[in-house]
């Protein structure tokens, strides 16, 4: 189990590499990329700048990888969160998972996205022609992490 | 009881404070009461945290509701529900 938060940008086939390398269990490698869009809530955005609480941001995605270790069959994880400022089409955020087979790979890596989404501390502050501003949390991520809780 | 407060995003920016060391009276005893208690401080204190806002708050870097209990010497932090990933 993996966890960096950094400013710096991430090379994706390296670090998907690195993950499985010398663990020939592994035939299921799942990635999610998430990347800055020029456009939100009906407004251009030319940039946007990342913050988040040290300390509890590392806590946090310990505890959802564990949560996720726990309920899936999976081997190695990896969440790389960026911070700082970003432009469009820059990664924000890597999350790879890796397992025997697709399906305990694929539904883990959705968790641990649904569970940042919402308890991860980070805070989203774009720049567009109307001023900065605060990125509002959406209700559709709430309801996306409770669907993993009516089970 | 001594607490360490933190405040991030746009809470931060509207109180204009990111950390603070306070000492809060016996009768503080919740996440709730804290939170009461700093809006008795008048603005901008009591338009940012005013009840009607959808905060989040954490204690000791876990989040928590409003209903936990205050430990000494705790890490407090009040901040907006979190836009990541």
């Amino acid at each position: 189990m993996s966890i960096r938060i950094q400013e710096k940008d991430f090379d994706v086939s390296a670090e998907i590499a690195a993950l499985r390398k010398g663990d020939p269990r592994v035939g299921a490698v799942v990635t999610f990329l998430g990347t800055v869009r020029d456009m939100n809530d009906g407004s251009q955005v030319k940039g946007m700048t990342l913050e988040h609480y040290p300390g509890m941001t590392e806590k946090a995605l310990q505890e959802i990888l564990d949560q996720a270790k726990t309920r899936w069959d999976i081997y190695q994880t990896l969440v790389i969160h960026r911070v700082g400022p970003l432009l469009p089409e820059d990664q924000i955020v890597l999350v790879v998972v890796t397992s025997a087979h697709r399906g305990e790979a694929f539904a883990a890596c959705e968790y641990i996205m649904d569970y940042l989404k919402t308890a991860a501390p980070f805070w989203k502050k774009e720049d567009t022609p109307e001023g900065a501003r605060w990125v509002d949390a959406r209700v559709t991520d709430d309801a996306a992490m409770a669907r993993w809780t009516k089970k | 009881m001594k607490l360490e407060l933190r405040f991030f995003a746009s809470l931060r920016e509207a109180l204009g404070v990111s950390q603070e060391a306070i000492t809060i009276p016996d009768s503080v005893k919740t996440i709730a009461d804290l939170r009461t208690h700093l809006i008795e401080r008048g603005n901008p204190w009591a338009e940012v945290l005013a009840q009607s806002k959808v905060l989040r708050c954490a204690l000791n870097q876990v989040m928590v509701d409003a209903s936990t209990p205050l430990l000494e010497n705790a890490e407090v932090a009040f901040f907006p529900p979190v836009t990541g990933g």
